[in-house]
């Protein structure tokens, strides 16, 4: 999960890392109420999970309750590279000499952690490492032993940090660290890490990602879930544990694994380049073993949402045994009956692996005109595709 | 002789008492591995039966290895007790641990494998989030079905457990040597390239499937040591061509960072270093079979 520069702030806050007074508004009338408690000339950040705030116009200056109010104002709804902003926050100005760079975050290829160290902060991280590669030091975090001050004074020194901050530096080094394993975080990014003219260190920026895996020791991070931001079909779907992502295309996708489904819509998408170039409307995996039960919420899902034509139920009977997962199709379709949601788009199913001939069986005795069967996964994409793309 | 695990090989496994433990513990029976006993502290000295197989309980891993000879161990605790379970198989300094919980924070994989590499790993492990290890026909140790194909000469790498399984089916005919499932975690222990280099050197393997999806590098790291250090024929699958960037697709490590990660990259890649990439799970079958008819 990404948190939204605020959340990032109030979590460095809460950490005892040094950053600016401020706080978030939705709405003029709350940026008035943070105006005046902070007094003074302030700046005003649109809040959206995409760069180049500055850029367009996102980000500006404010001198009094007024102006901050005008400022919010012209911000909040503003588009920003496809994202609305319904959220901005609030800080009092710093007087920033110099801007650094400082992250940790995970290291996939060498199954570990990273600390990334510039002077050369403010810009864009990747671009100062492609034209002045010397001016960023990547240094390996070991997840045992993780940052403690000697760590992170080795970094200080190797990065060139000048001597006067580098006391500071050292300690926002180790308590960002602390934070970082604290947290569960994957990522955390600071750009800039900034000093004042009277040189003191500051975390301007915050850039924050979470492993929703830790979930179960974090129970304060739910709430930094933006409910607002989520699309209303994968809200519902996450209320039935179901693992949903909506897409932008017509077919709906049911099928049990991560890679198959991944794949089943690849294979879906090529087989739409032939039927007017239909694609897959959501990645939806009910997992190994799925009831009858689960079978009806992902189908009452899939079938929810209004761009979907027709639906391919990819199955690959592993522990699952596919008369099993036939029999749910056929009370799923009852159950959704029952529940008052008449079913008018046709379903194609593919079932191979444990017990398939039984399963097939199964579905070909209930006689249902909805339900097709086709025996492989790309026979099945392209029927699905075609009764789409008929379905238009 | 397949690789890492064999006829030979003696399974414990962590969490054996547990509903997921208990149930893959009686299929791995059926299949014909020999498991050898679990752990779990609180039920030490007891014995569970398994359809008429008794299997004793130890109080640790180390124990368990001590009176059985075990030299593999399946775990299957939840994630908060991952870590735990993990490392005190390191301590054990058993030769291979097969994760198959989903769901572990990437900091406790990532802790207990800087554990592992510390402790000079003298553990393979495989996963988290993965299906498991299967030789056909000699052995089992995780969940993937062991009725789909025979022995034979492939060998199978996958981050995914049902796209293995699919590719198992597909090629049935023809057999496999070992199927490995790595997982799909952002970390995991085994990766594509250890099962590369023990295909390479495994005599009863001819070729060699690999399936990637999107996220991270791992396949275009892969790639670069085809280059240099297999010589046996490899096909590849990819999965992901359709997902959007910055939504994790089911698997915790399938995520498209900004433009890392991304299906196309890892199929140039790939096909770069001369690996055919299937664009359907039964195309990349289709290639494997031309190419072991031929031979």
């Amino acid at each position: 999960m990404d948190l939204y520069e605020y959340q990032g702030r109030d979590l460095f806050e809460r950490h005892g890392l040094p950053v600016l007074a401020g706080g978030v508004a939705t709405t003029p009338q709350e940026a008035r109420a943070i105006a005046e408690r902070l007094g003074g000339r302030v700046v005003v950040k649109a809040q959206v999970k995409v760069g180049g705030r500055g850029k367009a116009g996102g980000v500006k200056l404010a001198e009094g309750a007024d102006e901050t109010v005008a400022r919010a104002t012209d911000i909040l709804g503003m588009d920003i590279k496809g994202h609305t902003v319904h959220k901005v926050m609030i800080t009092v100005t710093a007087d920033v000499a110099e801007e650094y760079y400082f992250s940790y975050l995970l290291d996939r290829a060498n199954r570990t952690f990273l600390c990334i160290a510039s002077v050369a902060g403010g810009m864009d991280i990747e671009q100062v490492a492609a034209d002045t590669p010397d001016k960023v030091v990547k240094a390996p975090i070991d997840a045992v032993e993780g940052v403690d001050e000697a760590k992170a004074r080795e970094i200080v020194d190797q990065a060139g940090f000048p001597a006067e901050v580098a006391d500071q530096v050292v300690a926002v080094a180790v308590g960002l660290w602390k934070a970082f394993v604290a947290e569960d975080a994957t990522l955390v990014e600071v750009n800039p890490l900034a000093t004042t003219g009277d040189g003191t260190l500051l975390l301007l920026d915050a850039k924050i990602t979470l492993d929703e895996n830790a979930g179960f020791r974090h129970p304060d991070h739910e709430a930094l879930v933006d409910q607002a931001a989520v699309d209303p079909l994968e809200q519902a779907a996450k209320e039935k544990d179901l693992n949903y992502v909506k897409l932008d295309g017509e077919v709906g996708i049911i099928g049990n694994g991560a890679g198959l489904v991944m794949s089943t819509l690849d294979v879906v998408a090529y087989a739409g380049e032939r039927h007017g170039n239909v694609k897959p409307a959501n990645f939806l995996d009910i997992g190994g073993g799925a009831s009858a039960a689960v079978m009806a919420n992902g189908l009452e899902i899939v079938l929810s949402d209004p761009s979907v034509r027709s639906v391919f139920v990819n199955v690959f009977g592993g522990i699952t045994a596919c008369d099993e997962v036939a029999n749910g199709i056929i009370q799923a379709l009852a159950l959704l009956e029952e529940r008052g949601e008449k079913v008018t788009k046709p379903l194609v199913v593919r079932l191979d692996g444990n017990n398939a001939e039984a399963g097939r069986a199964i579905l070909d005795g209930a006689g249902n005109p909805l339900v097709q069967r086709v025996d492989t996964m790309d026979g099945a994409a392209e029927r699905a595709a075609e009764l789409a793309a008929a379905g238009v | 002789m397949a690789i890492w695990l064999t006829k030979e090989s003696k399974v414990i496994v962590q969490g054996m008492t547990g509903s997921e433990g208990s149930k893959h513990t009686r299929r791995m029976l059926a299949a014909g591995t020999t498991v050898v006993g679990g752990v779990n502290p609180r039920k030490a000295g007891t014995t569970v039966d398994f359809d008429g197989t008794e299997l004793p309980v130890f109080a640790s891993v180390a124990d368990a290895m001590r009176d059985t000879g075990a030299d593999v161990t399946v775990i299957f605790v939840p994630p908060q007790f991952t870590k735990g379970a993990v490392i005190e198989a390191i301590d054990a300094q058993i030769p291979l641990a097969v994760v198959i919980t989903e769901g572990v924070p990437v900091h406790d994989t990532a802790s207990f494998w800087a554990y592992n590499v510390a402790k000079g790993e003298q553990t393979r492990i495989i996963g988290p989030n993965c299906p498991g290890i299967a030789s056909p026909g000699a052995s089992n140790a995780g969940i993937i079905p062991a009725d789909i194909t025979g022995s034979g000469r492939i060998g199978l790498v996958s981050k995914s457990g049902t796209l293995t399984y699919q590719m198992m089916y597909e090629l049935r005919d023809i057999g496999f040597s070992t199927c490995v499932g790595i997982g799909g975690d952002p970390i995991i222990g085994t990766t594509h390239i250890d099962a590369l280099a023990a295909f390479e050197a495994d005599p009863e393997t001819d070729a060699i499937v690999m399936i990637g999806e999107i996220g991270g590098d791992a396949e275009e790291r892969a790639a670069d040591f085809i280059k240099g250090n297999v010589t046996k024929p490899v096909v590849g699958y990819i999965a992901g061509f359709t997902a959007p960037p910055g939504k994790t697709m089911g698997h915790a490590g399938a995520i498209i960072s900004g433009s890392a990660g991304t299906a196309e990259a890892k199929q140039q890649a790939l096909e770069a270093v001369g690996v055919k990439v299937g664009k359907t799970p039964t195309e990349t079958a289709e290639l494997m079979r031309e190419l072991m008819s031929g031979r």
